[in-house]
């Protein structure tokens, strides 16, 4: 194998961890922050839709951290400064 | 199927993407649709009540005066919410999957943003970079341009990974497999367009809370 050639690899094997490794964290964010939701939901049924509300916004705020970690994949698997 | 904005076509060295055509034509498609509904009183009246039921959610949604974004905010509701749901019609694709566009529409909510504080409290506001502390004057700098960041790539990364599956799943499995994606990419076209709007309002009120906050340390927002 020539250097392109383990540039490529550790390329895609470093994709695939990005989006493994950084799924992690926000995956249980977002499960405990429904969750929370959720208990706060039954608790208060009147206040469902502020809390709706605020959940979605945090929901896409916490999502937004695994969206980094797409976006770095991405990088390295179509727009790779190392790769010609 | 590429998923990434394509070239149309180049004037010199400029060069027009599919997505660059996608927002005039939706631009004007909406534009136009708009008009067309003020001619008719019914179709009129409907917006309007519409239009009020909105502006009552939005303003209600803060306690800082934001009255003069809603426009903005309804906006970008409106083009979002089209131009995200346009990639589920087949051979289209949505055009915010393209970054500049994204980039584009976080820059004019950053503007908004400012131009409605300095609107309500002069150029005070700047104050908001320097409290608590003038310490903070990095951080905070730093803070703005990070959120105006995420802003666009929090858009940008959801409608690309749609797109993106959508085209992986189509090319491994086939005709009609991806649609149950699809249907959850109809669940992110909207949330995400209204996510955006959300946070524009929020940055903005943010901005004048802590402006009100720094005038009038004892709290109680005026």
């Amino acid at each position: 194998m020539n250097p392109q050639d383990w540039i490529a690899l550790a390329s895609i094997v470093t994709a695939g961890l990005t989006m493994g490794l950084g799924s992690i964290g926000p995956a249980l964010g977002e499960g405990r922050a429904v969750a929370a939701a959720l208990e706060a939901m039954s608790r208060q049924p009147d206040a469902a839709n502020t809390i709706t509300r605020t959940l979605f916004v945090g929901v896409a705020m916490v999502e937004s951290t695994a969206i980094y970690c797409l976006v770095i994949a991405l990088i390295l698997l179509f727009a790779n400064p190392l790769m010609p | 199927m590429n998923p990434f904005p394509s070239e149309v076509w180049r004037v010199g060295a400029f060069v027009i993407t599919d997505s660059m055509v996608a927002t005039v034509v939706l631009t004007m498609v909406l534009l136009a649709g708009g008009r067309l509904a003020l001619a008719f009183e019914g179709a009129r009246r409907t917006l309007e009540t519409i239009y009020d039921v909105l502006e009552n959610a939005v303003v209600s949604m803060t306690t800082a005066n934001v009255r003069p974004l809603v426009p903005l905010i309804l906006t970008q509701w409106l083009f979002l919410g089209a131009a995200n749901l346009v990639g589920l019609i087949p051979g289209l694709k949505s055009p915010t999957r393209d970054l500049s566009l994204a980039a584009a529409l976080a820059a004019i909510a950053f503007v908004a943003g400012h131009v409605h504080a300095y609107r309500k409290r002069g150029l005070s506001y700047l104050r908001q970079y320097i409290s608590p502390n003038p310490l903070l004057l990095p951080l905070n700098i730093l803070g703005e341009a990070t959120r105006t960041l995420a802003l666009a790539l929090r858009l940008f990364g959801n409608m690309l990974s749609g797109t993106l599956v959508g085209a992986i799943v189509v090319a491994l499995a086939g005709l009609l497999v991806p649609v149950p994606l699809m249907l959850l990419s109809v669940l992110t076209a909207v949330v995400q367009a209204y996510i955006f709007g959300v946070l524009t309002l929020v940055f903005a009120a943010s901005s004048l809370e802590t402006a009100e906050r720094s005038r009038n340390p004892k709290g109680e927002a005026s």
